[in-house]
C-alpha cells in the first residue's frame, strides 16, 4: 500500500479506497491473454558520473511530459521507533529547497499547468510531475534542487508543519475509516518485528512525533543522493536538449556514500496459526485471513495473482460467487496477492451480511480453499484471470505518468525498464496445474485470522482453525 | 497508478509561459543555476476532431480516432439520472442502472460477468445526477463480442425479480455501514439541509424506506421512459474509424425506438437561512468532516469561467487559498477543498475538509475567514497564476481515451457545443479581477451559509458554540435535528 503525500484535487478529496486501488494496480501486476500485446515502450537508459541513473521515453502523440523520480529507499528502511519517517520525508521535500522558497514549489508548478505528487511504499520513494511539454526545465530544475539541496533550508518548522499534516493524513486514511487498523495489525503479526514490512507506511503517531530535524538530515544524507535515484521522463521532448538539461541541472550534484545494505529475505510462512481480534466503530464485523508468500517476480508471483483472481476477483470467482451471490450471506469479499520487492503475503477479506457471522465465513471460505486445492480451477476460469490481467497492460501505457512509473518500476525490481511484455508473458505461461500447486503450497499453511467486531462484540472474533 | 488520473498538458493561447520569479535573462547569458529557468511558448493544442453522425432513430453517434493503443471506449449518455427519481422511490435511478449488468433477454448475470471477464473489457453502468451511463473499456481485438455485449446490456436488460432483491439487500446493508463513515455522512445531511426535498437534496442511492418501496415496475419504467435514442449519445473514443463505428452502431442501435421523454422538474431549494452549524453526532471521530456551502449554480451558467476561476483561487487547486491555509500553514488537515458542482440546474458550492478533532473550532474560524476574504480584491498576481494553470492543463485532458470520452460527455449532458472546448482558453483569459470580486460575492454569502461537521458532538459542540460563527443545531444524517 503506498501512501500520498497530497489527494487534494479540483473535485476534493480522493478517497482512501482510490489510494488502495492504485497501490494495488501496482503490486498486482495483471496480464491479459489471447488479444493484443502491450507494444513495447522504446526507451534509452543511462547513468551520469555521479551515479544518477536516467530512462528517457519519446512519445509525441501529445504535448505533454512526465517526470517520475524514483529513490530506492522505502518505509522498509525505518529503524525502529521512526515508522512513518520515510513517508514524512516525502511531505518534506515539497517545503522548498535552497533555491525555491517555501510554497513556491507548488506555486511555480502550478503557472505552469504543472501538477505534482509523491508517494511511499515499503520499497521506495517516487516524485512526480506531469505538465504541457514546455514546462519540462521547470520540473527538471526543482528537482535538482531538492536532489541537491534540500537542507540549506530545512528547519524545524518545515517538519513540525507537515508532521501535523502527515498525522491528519493517517487519520483520514486510516484511524477515521472503518476498519482502518485492520491492515498493520496484521502486518505486524505476519511479519517479525525486524521485518521491513512489519509495520505500516503511515507509521504510528508516536513514531511521527518522535522524528527529529536530525533525522531528517541524516535521512537525507544518507539516501537522498544521485547514486539511489532513477530520474524516467516520458512524454513530449526531444532527447538531445534533455539530456544537456539534465546533466545541467543534476550533474553537478555529488555522489553521496555507499548505500545501507538492504535486508536480505528468506520468506517463510507464519510459524503457527495466530487469531487476532480488533474491536473498531464499525457497523459489521469482518474477517481478514493473510499468509505469507513470495517476493514479486518470483516464479510463483504470476500464479498466485492468478489464484487471488480465481477466488474472488469477478462474480464467477469461487468465493464471491458463493458467499455474496448464491447464498447472499456476505456483502463483499476480496482477495490479493501483495508481492513487493523484498516479500509478499495474500490475503482474503470478507464482510458478512448482518445476521451472519464471521465463523460462518471462515468455515465457507476455508470449505472452498480446500476445493481449490484439492480440485484445481477449470480452464475458463483461468482464462477469465488471465484475460481480464492482460487488458491492464494496454491500459497502463495510456498516461505518459503511468508509462515513466512503469519505467522505474522494471528497472527497480527486474533492471530493465521495458520488461511489461515479459511480464505480461508470465501470465500467459501460468497453468491450472500452477494455480492448484500454488494454491496448496501457501494457502494451506499457517495465516493469521483477524476478526474486526464492533466495539464490545469480541463474542464474534475467529478463534481456531474452522474446517 | 490508477489514481493518477489528471495530466496536464499545455495550451495554444497562453500570453505567459513563464515561470512566475523567474527573471527573464539575456539570451545566451550564463545560466544562474540559482533561478528557475524560463520557459519557451507552450506548443499549440490540437483538439481532437470529432465526426458526429446522427441515426435515423434520434440517436447521436460521436467518434474521436485515437490509434496510440489498440482501445477504444464506448461511452454511451444517457441524459437522464437520479433527478427522475419519485418521493418515496429514491434510488431508483441508480438502481436500475445496476441492473443493467445482471441479466439480459439472452444472458443472466452471470453469463454477463463471465463474458466481461473472459473478453478482458470492463463495463460500467450507473446513474448520477443529470444522466445514465453504460461504459465499454475494450481493446479492439475484442471489438465484435464485446460491442454485442455493450447493446444487449444497453437495450435488453431483463431486470429479473431475483436479481432485483439481491442488489435491494446488498443496498440495505450498505445504507447500515453509512454510519460507520463520516464524510458520508456528512455528504447526505449537506445535500439534504442545503436542497431539501428538490432532486438534488436526497441521497443517489435512496434510504432504508425507499430501498424497500421499489418495485421492478419502478425499475423498468425509469429504463423505459428514458432510455430511447432521442434522449442518448454514444461516444466512441479509441483507435477506431469513423465509418466502421458507424456500420457496427447502425446494426446495433439502428432498431432502437425512439419516443417522446418527459423532463426532469428538479424542484425548489429552501430559502438560504442565516449561516447555522449541523453537528452530526459521531461518538469517538478522530477527525470532523466539514461541508460548508449553498446552493451553487447551473452548468448553463454565464459566470462558468469566472466561477472556474474564483473557485481555484479558493480551493480548487494544491496552492488555493483553503489548502493553503488549512494544510500547509495550519496542519488542520491533509486537504481543504471547494467546488461548484455545476449541474443541469444549480448544484451545491461546498467547501470541505476531513479535520483533527482537536481543531474543529479552530477550522472553522479559518474556513470563513477564507469564504469571506474571497470576496475582496484578489491580487494581481495569484489571479494570473490561476488563470495560467487552468489555461495549461486543461489539455491534458484529453491525453487518454477514457479522458477524451468523459470530457465529451460533459458537453452531451449539458447541451454545450465543441467550440466550448476552443474557447476555453480565452474564456479562462478573459476573467477579471473585478469577475472574480462580482462571483464571489454573489455566490459566496457568508452570512447564509450552511456548515454541516460531522463528528465527536461532546467534545466538538462547546468549543463550536462559543466561535458565535452560528446557531448550532444538532441534526441526524438526514438533516432533521437529532432527539
Amino acid at each position: 500500500m503506498s501512501t500520498h503525500r497530497s489527494s487534494t484535487t479540483a473535485q476534493g478529496t480522493v478517497s482512501s479506497a482510490c489510494r488502495l486501488a492504485a497501490a494495488v494496480l501496482l503490486i498486482a501486476a495483471p496480464s491479459y491473454a489471447r488479444a493484443q500485446s502491450a507494444p513495447a515502450i522504446p526507451f534509452e537508459k543511462y547513468t551520469l558520473p555521479n551515479g544518477l541513473e536516467v530512462i528517457l521515453h519519446e512519445d509525441h502523440s501529445v504535448p505533454v511530459v512526465a517526470v517520475n523520480t524514483w529513490y530506492k529507499v522505502g518505509s522498509g528502511d525505518e529503524t525502529a521507533g521512526r515508522t512513518g519517517f520515510a513517508h514524512l520525508f516525502e511531505h518534506i521535500m515539497f517545503m522548498g529547497s535552497e533555491n525555491v522558497p517555501v510554497g513556491r514549489f507548488d506555486q511555480w508548478l502550478e503557472a505552469a499547468g504543472a501538477n505534482n505528487n509523491g508517494s511511499t511504499n515499503g520499497d521506495r520513494t517516487n516524485y512526480y510531475e506531469w505538465m504541457p511539454s514546455n514546462a519540462l526545465p521547470l520540473a527538471l530544475w526543482l528537482d535538482a534542487d531538492r536532489m541537491g539541496r534540500l537542507l540549506p533550508t530545512m528547519d524545524l518548522p518545515k517538519l513540525d508543519l507537515q508532521r501535523d499534516v502527515v498525522k491528519n493524513e493517517r487519520r483520514q486514511s486510516y484511524d477515521n475509516v472503518p476498519y482502518g487498523r485492520a491492515y498493520e495489525t496484521i502486518l505486524a503479526a505476519l511479519y517479525p518485528a525486524s521485518h521491513p514490512y512489519a509495520h505500516s507506511t503511515i507509521g504510528s503517531m508516536t513514531d511521527l512525533s518522535a522524528a527529529s530535524l536530525e533525522d531528517v538530515k541524516n535521512f537525507f544524507r544518507t539516501y537522498y543522493a544521485p547514486n539511489n535515484a532513477t530520474l524516467s521522463i516520458a512524454g513530449d521532448f526531444q532527447r538531445d536538449s534533455v539530456k544537456k538539461l539534465i546533466e545541467l541541472y543534476f550533474g553537478g550534484i555529488p555522489r553521496g556514500p555507499a548505500l545501507p545494505p538492504r535486508p536480505q529475505i528468506t520468506s517463510q510462512p507464519v510459524p503457527r496459526d495466530t487469531f487476532l481480534v480488533l474491536e473498531d466503530k464499525v457497523q459489521l464485523p469482518r474477517l481478514y485471513y493473510a499468509w505469507r508468500t513470495v517476493k514479486a517476480f518470483a516464479p510463483d508471483d504470476g500464479p498466485l495473482d492468478l489464484v487471488a483472481y480465481v477466488l474472488a476477483g469477478d462474480k464467477n470467482s469461487r468465493l464471491y460467487k458463493r458467499l455474496v451471490y448464491d447464498m447472499q450471506v456476505a456483502q463483499d469479499v476480496s482477495a490479493f496477492h501483495n508481492s513487493q520487492r523484498l516479500d509478499g503475503g495474500f490475503q482474503i477479506v470478507v464482510t458478512p451480511k448482518p445476521g451472519h457471522t464471521p465463523v460462518e465465513m471462515a468455515k465457507l471460505v476455508n470449505e472452498e480453499l480446500q476445493k481449490l486445492i484439492a480440485d484445481g480451477v477449470t480452464e475458463r476460469e483461468l482464462a477469465r484471470a488471465q484475460n481480464t490481467t492482460r487488458a491492464q497492460f494496454l491500459d497502463r501505457l495510456a498516461s505518459d505518468l503511468g508509462k515513466a512509473d512503469q519505467l522505474n518500476y522494471y528497472n527497480y525490481f527486474v533492471g530493465t525498464p521495458d520488461y511489461a511484455r515479459q511480464d505480461a508473458a508470465r501470465y500467459d505461461k501460468v497453468t491450472a496445474a500452477d494455480l492448484k500447486r500454488v494454491a496448496a503450497a501457501y494457502l494451506a499453511k499457517p495465516r493469521v485470522t483477524l476478526t474486526v467486531v464492533p466495539e464490545g462484540k469480541r463474542d464474534l472474533m475467529v478463534t481456531g482453525v474452522i474446517q | 497508478m490508477a489514481a493518477l488520473a489528471a495530466v496536464a498538458g499545455c495550451s495554444q493561447a497562453a500570453s505567459v509561459a513563464s515561470a512566475p520569479g523567474a527573471a527573464a535573462p539575456a539570451p545566451n547569458a550564463g545560466i544562474d543555476l540559482t533561478q528557475p529557468p524560463t520557459l519557451g511558448a507552450p506548443k499549440p493544442l490540437t483538439l481532437p476532431a470529432v465526426v458526429t453522425r446522427d441515426l435515423p432513430n434520434g440517436l447521436r453517434l460521436m467518434v474521436v480516432e485515437q490509434h496510440e493503443l489498440p482501445l477504444a471506449d464506448f461511452l454511451l449518455v444517457v441524459k437522464s439520472g437520479a433527478e427522475t427519481d419519485e418521493a418515496g422511490k429514491l434510488g431508483t435511478a441508480t438502481l436500475a442502472s445496476s441492473l443493467l449488468k445482471e441479466g439480459t433477454t439472452t444472458r443472466n448475470s452471470l453469463q454477463i460477468a463471465d463474458q466481461e471477464a473472459f473478453l478482458g473489457v470492463d463495463i460500467f453502468a450507473g446513474s448520477g445526477w443529470d444522466a445514465t451511463t453504460i461504459q465499454l473499456h475494450t481493446p479492439t481485438a475484442q471489438l465484435d463480442s464485446a460491442l454485442a455485449l455493450f447493446a444487449d446490456i444497453a437495450l435488453r436488460p431483463a431486470f429479473p425479480t431475483a436479481e432485483l432483491e439481491r442488489l435491494r439487500k446488498n443496498r440495505l446493508t450498505s445504507l447500515l455501514q453509512v454510519k460507520d463513515r463520516g464524510p458520508e455522512m456528512a455528504n447526505r445531511a449537506y445535500a439534504a439541509i442545503v436542497f431539501g426535498s428538490a432532486a438534488y437534496g436526497r441521497p443517489l442511492t435512496g434510504d432504508e424506506a425507499s430501498t424497500n418501496a421499489i418495485q421492478q415496475t419502478d425499475v423498468r419504467r425509469f429504463y423505459d421512459t428514458y432510455f430511447r435514442p432521442n434522449n442518448a449519445t454514444l461516444l466512441v473514443v479509441g483507435d477506431v474509424r469513423p465509418d466502421d463505428v458507424e456500420r457496427r452502431v447502425r446494426a446495433l442501435f439502428g432498431g432502437w425506438d425512439q419516443r417522446p421523454v418527459p423532463a426532469a422538474t428538479y424542484g425548489q431549494p429552501p430559502a438560504p437561512k442565516p449561516t447555522t452549524i449541523y453537528v452530526v453526532d459521531k461518538p469517538g471521530a478522530a477527525q470532523s468532516s466539514f461541508r460548508i456551502g449553498s446552493v451553487g449554480v447551473p452548468r448553463s451558467t454565464a459566470d462558468y469561467f469566472p466561477l472556474t476561476v474564483t473557485n481555484t483561487v479558493l480551493g480548487g487547486s494544491f496552492t488555493s487559498r483553503l489548502n493553503q491555509n488549512l494544510r500547509e500553514t495550519k496542519g488542520y488537515t491533509y486537504g481543504a477543498s471547494s467546488g461548484f458542482a455545476m449541474r443541469r440546474a444549480a448544484g451545491p458550492f461546498t467547501a470541505s475538509a476531513e479535520v483533527v478533532a482537536a481543531k474543529t473550532d479552530s477550522a472553522l474560524i479559518e474556513f470563513m475567514k477564507e469564504l469571506r476574504a474571497i470576496r475582496d480584491t484578489v491580487a494581481r498576481d495569484e489571479l494570473e497564476k490561476t488563470k495560467r494553470y487552468l489555461q495549461l492543463q486543461f489539455p491534458g485532458r484529453f491525453e487518454t481515451t477514457g479522458g477524451i470520452a468523459g470530457q465529451l460527455a460533459q458537453l452531451v449532458t449539458y447541451d454545450l457545443p465543441f467550440s466550448f472546448y476552443n474557447s476555453y482558453t480565452q474564456g479562462i483569459g478573459a476573467v477579471t479581477q473585478a469577475d472574480v470580486q462580482r462571483v464571489a460575492r454573489r455566490y459566496i454569502d457568508a452570512e447564509h451559509l450552511a456548515i454541516v461537521i460531522v463528528g465527536d458532538r461532546k467534545s466538538i459542540e462547546p468549543a463550536l458554540k462559543a466561535t458565535g460563527i452560528g446557531d448550532v443545531v444538532v441534526v441526524d444524517i438526514t438533516g432533521r435535528p437529532a432527539m
